[in-house]
């Protein structure tokens, strides 16, 4: 069945996964439909606490079993341990077919590859994976679909009951003895928990997990203990050194610099460039590179952005600082200067919810004026992969790409025309993980492509010098220099679904010939 | 005269012709001259698989208009000869021959470059030569060396080096350099080719590189050696005329002009006394202004 796309969805995944496949990026705009909630155990006894002595002991007062969903958070990205520590435990109880559900999976990661050859882990839904686990799903080892959501659609699924969590695990920074969690004031800070409010809200059982345990009570609490059933102690939730080390130091390297500087420019000379706008960027060093020139812009022509969202760094919380940026509103921290910033008052912690859920009454992405991100591969009907690796191999995450590139106004993908010898600019991406109506320019440092769809913008930049180009002439220059690519080669079984943020089938991804 | 002599060369980008990733696609950065060096930047067993590459990368690369200039190895090594074939079998637009002491090098190198011509069938007299001064003794003879051959259509400084002979460093100061910068662009100017400055590099002192290209092109230099794509734009923004320069100098040119015609020597433009002296310059700047694509 193809999709709006263009992407044959093999009917077996359509029968098995009871998903429709992708119609466009508004099609369910205006959907009604009814929340699922979690089962809750009242708590009304005077006094006591929620401190359970082990991981272990937690899993049976969950009351564990073969086929349950547990669900994780990835604010400790590379520097994670509770997803180890929990399934270390949970594979020595001999438990069968789990279902892991990640807002992301990485490297930290890489012991589960074990738990998905013995059978312990048996699906895995997830922003992406990488590491060993993308590689253990790409051969087929994964027994069930991987599912690989972006940020908002998981929200989405949770919400909505596709998918129901057993117990949820949240790795909390600092919490007391009543389950008032929040993501400073530890030595394993993460700034904020907003991946994990929607597993607080919608799982059948919530436990925090900490090393800082505090006095009650850990107030303002960023998960409040109305939604926490255990509390467990440990010694260590994660690398302090690899959750939020100090901010990277803005890149030399010229093709990163030319590609901020062209970003820079069509910003400036788009109608949304003026006082109140909102921007949201990434954390490669391109993007960095961009919000550092168009901060000096922002300061020569007097221009304030109204808020930035993200994903943030450095140079996103020095526009605060600055007086830049009205607010900040925050879903993850990625260095310890954003992570500071979290006790500035204008810097809002937000859910995953508000940041990018597409079946909620509007979310903060549908508010944004810009945004800058990265790309792994784009074809030239602009469709972008951020999933899938040139040798066919999970090895990124979708995060808030569709949501952030449904919802801007203005969606710019920043790539070098290359990504080592393989073409980044293509005929057709090796998966579609954002539809090519959602993004609007793709600048490389060889050139700039507007999407022609996007009439306006084209019309605006009439006058501006900067090196446009045609997509179709993106992708020759790419192919004169490196040669069109050898499609990759995939066995037919299908190990992976990309879903689109509404819950559709966006591309399946298939298993890796070795 | 070949026309690409007076060119505009206000930058040309070392890099290294062995490797792919760099000369895949140097002109994306916009130096006006690509310098693909063999010399260098080199190893001594890497030399013919340089070779290779810099053929291959002349033969199927559009560079879009920057010239392309190939270091050659010293001519005290058994390497200089296959560079100059080499490099003129690809179709490079001009050679620089290092260590420059002598018009008698200068000769050599031009005679290795018309069999090279003829051999590959290559335009006669396209292939032009530059010379970088390393030594003191280049630098005593930069006029001999500016003259030794109609293709010559330049003389560079080559800082390093030079200061070693010298028997002193870089000092950042330009102090060390100050003599043979005069020197040399005195000798450029008067055999009327251009001449080039040295490299500059210290990649995080931005500030301490515009100073310098300030100073040299208030001393008439046409351009600088650069290691880094960074430095192009500072180089550029300085030598390139700013629309008050060319405005005043379209002014000069036409009130000139005209009052020649009226047979006035002298008069004033925007309260400024002028005569016939400034037209060469004024001329210069709007040259200058069209070819950087700003006039």
């Amino acid at each position: 069945m193809l999709n709006a796309v263009g992407r044959d969805i093999p009917e077996e995944v359509v029968k098995n996964t009871n998903k429709e496949i992708f119609k466009g990026v508004h099609y369910y705009d205006g959907y009604t439909y009814e929340k699922k909630g979690p089962k809750t155990k009242c708590v009304n006894r005077s006094g006591g606490d929620k401190l359970v002595d082990s991981i272990r002991d937690v899993l049976f007062k969950c009351g564990i079993k073969d086929g349950m969903t547990l669900s994780f958070h990835h604010h400790f990205r590379d520097g994670d341990y509770i997803v180890n520590m929990v399934m270390k435990e949970v594979h020595t109880l001999g438990i069968k077919d789990i279902t892991i559900c990640a807002s992301s999976l990485g490297k930290a990661h890489d012991l589960l590859c074990d738990y998905i050859e013995d059978g312990t882990i048996t699906d895995i839904q997830s922003s992406g994976v990488r590491g060993r686990v993308g590689q253990a799903i790409s051969r087929g080892k994964l027994k069930g679909y991987a599912i690989m959501r972006s940020h908002g659609g998981r929200v989405r699924a949770i919400e909505s009951g596709e998918v129901k969590i057993d117990i949820a695990f949240i790795g909390a920074p600092t919490c007391d003895d009543y389950g008032n969690c929040r993501g400073i004031g530890g030595v394993s800070n993460c700034g904020v928990l907003s991946y994990s409010m929607v597993d607080a809200d919608y799982a059948d059982k919530v436990v925090a997990i900490t090393d800082c345990l505090v006095p009650f009570p850990n107030f303002p609490a960023h998960i409040s203990m109305t939604k926490v059933d255990y509390v467990v102690e440990v010694d260590e939730i994660g690398n302090p050194e690899k959750i939020a080390t100090g901010a990277a130091k803005p890149t030399t390297d010229m093709r990163k610099l030319m590609m901020a500087d062209y970003c820079t420019q069509f910003v400036i000379n788009t109608p949304y460039f003026k006082d109140g706008f909102s921007y949201q960027t990434g954390v490669g060093g391109a993007s960095i590179a961009s919000t550092i020139s168009l901060a000096k812009v922002m300061k020569e022509r007097d221009i304030r952005m109204g808020f930035g969202v993200g994903g943030l760094t450095k140079p996103m919380c020095d526009l605060l600082i600055n007086g830049q940026v009205d607010c900040l509103l925050d879903t993850q921290d990625f260095d310890l200067d954003a992570v500071k910033s979290v006790e500035n008052m204008k810097h809002f912690r937000i859910s995953a919810s508000e940041y990018a859920n597409p079946f909620n009454k509007g979310a903060i992405v549908n508010k944004l004026d810009f945004v800058i991100l990265a790309t792994l591969e784009v074809d030239v009907n602009f469709n972008c992969n951020v999933v899938v690796g040139s040798d066919g191999v999970i090895t990124g995450a979708q995060g808030g790409h569709p949501d952030t590139a449904a919802g801007a106004k203005c969606t710019v993908v920043l790539t070098p025309l290359l990504q080592g010898r393989t073409p980044a600019v293509c005929n057709e991406v090796t998966t579609v993980t954002t539809p090519g109506e959602s993004i609007d320019v793709v600048i490389t440092e060889y050139g700039i492509a507007i999407n022609p769809a996007r009439q306006d913008l084209i019309d605006c930049m009439k006058d501006v010098k900067l090196p446009f180009m045609t997509i179709e002439e993106l992708r020759d220059i790419a192919y004169s220099i490196a040669g069109e690519p050898q499609k990759v080669a995939f066995d037919e079984r299908v190990v992976g679904i990309i879903e689109g943020r509404d819950g559709t089938i966006m591309d399946v991804v298939r298993q890796v010939k070795i | 005269m070949n026309q690409n002599k007076k060119r505009l060369r206000r930058t040309m980008m070392f890099l290294n012709a062995q490797k792919p990733g760099l000369i895949k696609d140097a002109y994306i950065y916009q130096p006006d001259s690509i310098m693909f060096d063999l010399e260098d930047a080199v190893a001594e067993n890497q030399k013919d698989a340089a070779r290779y590459s810099l053929y291959h990368g002349l033969k199927t690369i559009d560079y879009r208009g920057c010239e392309k200039i190939v270091r050659i190895n010293g001519l005290d090594t058994p390497y200089w000869r296959e560079d100059v074939r080499c490099a003129v079998a690809g179709g490079c637009d001009g050679i620089r021959v290092p260590k420059t002491e002598s018009a008698s090098q200068i000769k050599l190198v031009e005679g290795e470059i018309v069999k090279a011509e003829r051999a590959y069938e290559v335009e006669a007299g396209k292939v032009l030569i530059m010379a970088a001064v390393e030594s003191a003794r280049g630098v005593m003879k930069a006029m001999d060396v500016c003259e030794a051959s109609e293709r010559m259509f330049g003389i560079a400084l080559s800082g390093g080096d030079y200061t070693r002979d010298l028997q002193t460093h870089i000092t950042g100061t330009g102090v060390e350099l100050m003599g043979a910068r005069q020197q040399l662009i005195i000798a450029a100017r008067a055999a009327k080719v251009q001449c080039f400055d040295t490299v500059y590099t210290d990649l995080d002192n931005m500030e301490g590189f515009r100073k310098e290209v300030e100073t040299i092109h208030l001393m008439g230099f046409d351009g600088k050696s650069i290691v880094n794509p960074r430095q192009i734009r500072v180089v550029h923004d300085i030598f390139t005329p700013s629309p008050k320069d060319i405005s005043f100098s379209e002014k000069v040119v036409r009130e000139i002009d005209e009052k020649k015609e009226k047979g006035i020597g002298v008069f004033t433009v925007d309260g400024k006394m002028i005569d016939i002296a400034f037209y060469d310059g004024a001329k210069r700047i709007l040259d200058m202004a069209k070819a950087s694509g700003v006039y």
